[in-house]
């Protein structure tokens, strides 16, 4: 990806993140709970491999072509962990077609930058949103 | 944050000895002289090196003239391996996949210099296989570099046994080759340090694993052993090791040694056999390394379902501190080589913490620690992509 990236290294500040990113990594948003069924929801999205070290896998309920919920599961850093629950919020409430244009770029920029050798791993998310989205179009 | 967080990554660095500092104190702005001088500032921090030099070497079972003061076990690796392998100019190195980073890249840089390098594989619980290693000495082998114990899962190596099929090579084939370096970073706490019942021709420790301080190793090179130097400069340590030495840290050394004499770590042996027995009722956890053979140290599991990163983050914040093979840890990314070379698979590495106990760990901090991490892990499991219970 190119430079555009509103990137923070906050390596040797107080804390190896941001202040964004510790809030959502400590108080994940929107995660998928056992309470949840799968079935409640209307598409599933999931990218990433264990191997690697990041997992997301994402449920969206859509009515009227809107989002109106979204739940997640990480296996992943910090960064991953916060990158999605920030997704979580961005995501909910907008439209299909606006949500399908939230980019990693747009996550970075959102969590308030990530230290750069993160970027590239922890965002997986906006494609995972993607992979649900397709699966609501394509049934 | 919480002022007194539970340390338990003794693997990584102690603390400095409080009985060290003040042991070195005095060679900071007292006896401040260069070593080399013949005034008496000088004499007196000469003194201090000789002292030190014979406490060392008498903790090894060797001669004075064997022990090299160097800047840390990094150095003392480097300079145990290309100075061995230039000295001599070719030929072929042995050495494991488990070793230490400072081994692993030296062996890396000779195979650029046109050395061959065989890298040992070791069972599941992390030991050299000795079949293997007896199979790979060749004629043009010279040198063998195999750690005494590991870092991440505390598997202690049998480097008696090696020795003996290093010396019954030689002898066979009428060589002084291969010799034999071990880089015993891990070990100097708890094992028994003596070259002669050893059986190597080179060792490596440092200051940071043993109380005393950062940016200090020693080598001890048996008499006879041709090295070339890695660094130019002055005659110090019969010339293998230039520069001004670092008077107050191998003061630190020696003073750290003869505290181990008298240190009994069978509490940190109880208490590391406590986070064992108990982690492991977490459910899908597993040992890494070796049950029986193992620093009495070092507690290494695999929670599948959690990063290793995210949980350090955890428990950092609940006051323990530990450390991760993940990949999400380091630098380059890549999960840790040891976990892998364990059979393990790359998110085995991912998911395994690490604890390493030292001699200010108690009874008490053990309950507290076995808490947090089943609260962690629970809690991480949770929002697992990959945890299905």
């Amino acid at each position: 990806m190119k430079n555009k990236f509103d990137v923070k290294d906050t390596g040797g500040d107080g804390w190896v993140y941001s202040a964004k990113v510790e809030d959502h990594f400590f108080h994940p948003r929107n995660v998928m709970n056992d309470k949840l069924k799968e079935n409640d929801f209307d598409a599933f999205g999931e990218v990433g491999s264990p191997a690697c070290g990041d997992v997301m896998k994402i449920w969206i309920k859509v009515k009227n072509d809107k989002i109106i919920d979204l739940k997640w599961k990480t296996f992943g850093c910090a960064s991953a962990i916060a990158a999605t629950s920030i997704l979580s919020e961005m995501a909910i409430g907008k439209s299909l077609n606006e949500a399908y244009k939230i980019t990693a770029e747009d996550i970075v920029r959102e969590l308030g930058g990530l230290p750069k050798r993160k970027i590239h791993c922890s965002i997986l998310g906006d494609q995972a949103l993607r992979a649900a989205i397709d699966s609501w179009r394509l049934n | 944050m919480i002022h007194n967080p539970i340390y338990l990554d003794h693997a990584s660095t102690t603390p400095v000895d409080r009985r060290v500092v003040r042991k070195m104190t005095p060679y900071f702005a007292d006896a401040y002289g260069n070593p080399s001088g013949l005034y008496g500032h000088s004499r007196e921090a000469k003194k201090a090196i000789d002292q030190s030099r014979k406490t060392i070497a008498s903790f090894l079972g060797s001669k004075t003239e064997e022990i090299i003061f160097t800047s840390g076990g990094t150095e003392s690796d480097n300079l145990a391996i290309l100075g061995v392998a230039r000295a001599i100019g070719r030929g072929h190195i042995i050495t494991s996949k488990i070793e230490h980073s400072a081994v692993l890249n030296s062996c890396r840089q000779l195979e650029k210099e046109g050395f061959t390098v065989t890298y040992l594989d070791v069972d599941k619980e992390g030991t050299v296989k000795l079949d293997q290693l007896e199979k790979s000495l060749k004629k043009d082998t010279i040198l063998v570099s195999i750690m005494y114990a590991n870092n991440e899962i505390g598997t202690i190596e049998p480097i008696e046994k090696i020795s003996r099929i290093i010396k019954s090579f030689r002898s066979k084939n009428k060589t002084a080759t291969p010799y034999f370096h071990t880089d015993a970073c891990q070990a100097t706490l708890y094992l028994d340090m003596n070259i002669k019942s050893l059986g190597v021709d080179l060792l490596t420790f440092n200051g940071s694993k043993i109380y005393a301080l950062k940016g200090v190793g020693v080598l001890y090179i048996k008499e006879g052993v041709k090295i070339a130097p890695i660094l130019f400069g002055g005659e110090q340590e019969g010339g293998l090791r230039p520069g001004t030495e670092n008077v107050p840290y191998i003061v630190a050394v020696a003073e750290a040694l003869n505290i181990i004499k008298k240190h009994n770590f069978s509490i940190e042996l109880k208490m590391r056999d406590f986070l064992i027995n108990n982690l492991l009722k977490i459910e899908h956890s597993h040992l890494n390394g070796s049950r029986k053979n193992r620093l009495p140290n070092n507690v290494n599991i695999t929670f599948d379902g959690i990063e290793g990163e995210a949980a350090i983050l955890y428990l950092d914040k609940m006051g323990v501190e530990l450390s991760t093979g993940s990949a999400c840890m380091s630098q380059s990314l890549k999960p840790s080589h040891v976990i892998t070379a364990l059979g393990c698979s790359d998110e085995a590495a991912h998911s395994s913490l690490r604890i390493s106990l030292g001699r200010d760990n108690n009874y008490s901090q053990m309950k507290k620690v076995v808490d947090v991490i089943s609260e962690t892990v629970v809690k991480l499991r949770k929002m697992s992509a990959v945890y299905e219970k």
